[in-house]
């Protein structure tokens, strides 16, 4: 008889199959240089351009010069917040690309899995990305962000989540709109960028635009940047706000993204993937 | 009379206003080979997608293995496995790395071991470590049918198995199945526009048309009613609708 006689039983099948997808993506990407260079390329062209701005700024601003690298760090922790979510929704659409959503459906894989592979891929490309330019930024600009210590990782959990969420929810939009949305990638963060507070304190914001702030993770991890950088302090009261609301953040990424693939279900569109 | 493997009861699917399966209902014998026939937009790919749970339909219900598709779909998966022109594998992969993604995936033991087996059989071995993307058109079919072979399924479901492959190339194909078949008691459901393919590998036969059921038999009973000598005429009378009447002394005669 055919069938399971040469399947495991046992070790967690979920973990299998998003190992199974994660191995997928890293074959794909030790395959092309192109693709390794183009993960650290941005980060570290944007943390340059920045870094030479700091080095202007430092003599001209003294809000500046009494943190140096906080416009660095911001750049860097952006980047972070940017290449958790473009990880997320490019690895998702490189299965649309290569029309390959049908062969995995069919397999036991389970969407929720798949969600979980996308996250694994993204963070991997993030820390070679992001990783990678802030170890250049140490040579070049004798600014080390690991100097923050463990509040930076506080900081990189809670972007990473949030970018994770949103990923997740672009990824569910192309997955219903078609290829033809692909573009959502790369544009849908900005829209938080201004109002995140990334180089400037959210006091900054119009007094309606700092209460849309204080529904997003990112603008208490940057305040919580510039607390680290300009007061020393750990403000761990951010840290709490911005790790409740990426609960919140990530609960809705997944949920958006598993409603959206059941309307691709009923639509057919897990086969006929195109514009 | 054999236990069903598939059981369809009373499917419909509406895009909007089009309807694409319109109230279909049939069963699939254990190891029968049967086909899905009819012309294009007749409703194959929309039937053979809802029974992969790729597709959910409008009204109906579809159980396989006797096992409810609509609501533990997960449960059956490991043991089915399909091959489709409209789905691809990922082209920058190798052949080999594209198959342990999915042995992986269907939780095979010895993933090399069944990979060099499966290479033997389907004739791939020489461009395991070419990428996927790179291969002609009949090599890339043979290797999307290892792919639906690497869990040994016991029900395949393929979407025209042999589109776009030449004469040599798809006889190889149809041959291989057949002697898998054999081996493994396999059962197969196939959705085909060749009906040369159907003739030799089907032991039954369904026919749609524009979303409906028509007809169906064994390819020989098909050629009896309609009094024709090989399956392409069949095919033809049913898409020009010169289908069957059931005259009060139950005979069948086709109506022009």
């Amino acid at each position: 008889m055919t069938g399971l006689a040469h399947t495991h039983t046992g070790f967690s099948p979920s973990l299998r199959r998003i190992y199974a997808l994660v191995l997928r993506h890293t074959y794909l990407l030790r395959s092309s240089g192109p693709r390794i260079l183009e993960l650290v390329y941005w980060p570290t062209v944007q943390m340059v351009l920045w870094g030479f701005i700091t080095v202007f700024l430092v003599s001209h601003s003294s809000w500046i010069a009494q943190a140096s690298g906080v416009l660095l760090s911001g750049v860097l922790l952006w980047d972070v917040l940017f290449r958790s979510q473009l990880g997320v929704s490019l690895v998702f659409m490189e299965e649309m690309w290569s029309r390959n959503l049908g062969h995995l459906f069919v397999s036991p894989l389970r969407p929720f899995e798949l969600g979980c592979a996308l996250l694994t891929m993204s963070l991997i490309r993030t820390l070679i990305g992001v990783g990678g330019a802030a170890l250049i930024a140490i040579p070049l600009f004798h600014y080390s962000i690991f100097s923050m210590g463990l509040p930076l990782l506080a900081f990189f959990i809670n972007l990473i989540i949030m970018g994770w969420s949103i990923g997740l929810l672009v990824s569910g939009f192309v997955l219903r709109y078609g290829l033809g949305a692909e573009s959502m990638a790369w544009i849908a963060i900005f829209a938080v960028q201004p109002v995140s507070g990334v180089y400037y304190p959210i006091e900054t914001l119009p007094v309606w635009l700092q209460y849309v702030a204080a529904v997003l993770p990112s603008s208490h991890v940057f305040e919580g940047m510039r607390a680290v950088l300009f007061d020393h302090v750990f403000r761990v009261d951010l840290l709490l706000h911005a790790a409740l609301l990426n609960v919140v953040y990530l609960a809705a990424g997944f949920a958006s993204f598993l409603a959206f693939f059941k309307i691709a279900r009923v639509r057919g569109q897990l086969l006929h993937v195109g514009e | 009379m054999s236990p069903s493997v598939v059981s369809v009861s009373h499917i419909s699917k509406h895009f909007d206003k089009v309807i694409a399966v319109d109230d279909v209902s049939f069963d699939v014998a254990l190891r029968s080979t049967t086909a899905l026939l009819g012309g294009n937009g007749a409703g194959k790919t929309t039937t053979l997608s809802m029974l992969l749970g790729l597709l959910l339909p409008t009204s109906g219900s579809i159980s396989i293995f006797g096992v409810d598709m609509l609501r533990d779909r997960y449960q059956v998966l490991p043991r089915l496995n399909f091959s489709s022109p409209y789905v691809d594998l990922p082209r920058r992969l190798t052949v080999r790395e594209n198959l342990t993604v999915y042995a992986r995936l269907y939780g095979i033991i010895n993933i090399s071991a069944r990979i060099n087996t499966l290479s033997e059989e389907l004739q791939i071995g020489r461009f395991l470590n070419r990428p996927y993307g790179q291969l002609s058109a009949g090599e890339r079919t043979r290797v999307v049918l290892a792919k639906a072979l690497l869990n040994e399924p016991e029900l395949m479901l393929l979407d025209e198995p042999t589109a776009s492959l030449d004469p040599d190339t798809a006889d190889y194909v149809r041959g291989m199945l057949e002697a898998y078949r054999k081996r493994t008691g396999t059962t197969i459901l196939l959705a085909s526009h060749n009906m040369s393919e159907v003739e030799r590998l089907c032991d039954d036969v369904i026919m749609l048309r524009a979303g409906k059921l028509v007809d169906r038999g064994t390819p020989a009973q098909l050629l009896t009613r309609y009094g024709r000598q090989n399956m392409e005429e069949v095919f033809i009378d049913i898409a020009r609708q010169r289908h069957l009447e059931i005259t009060p002394d139950s005979k069948h005669v086709v109506k022009q």
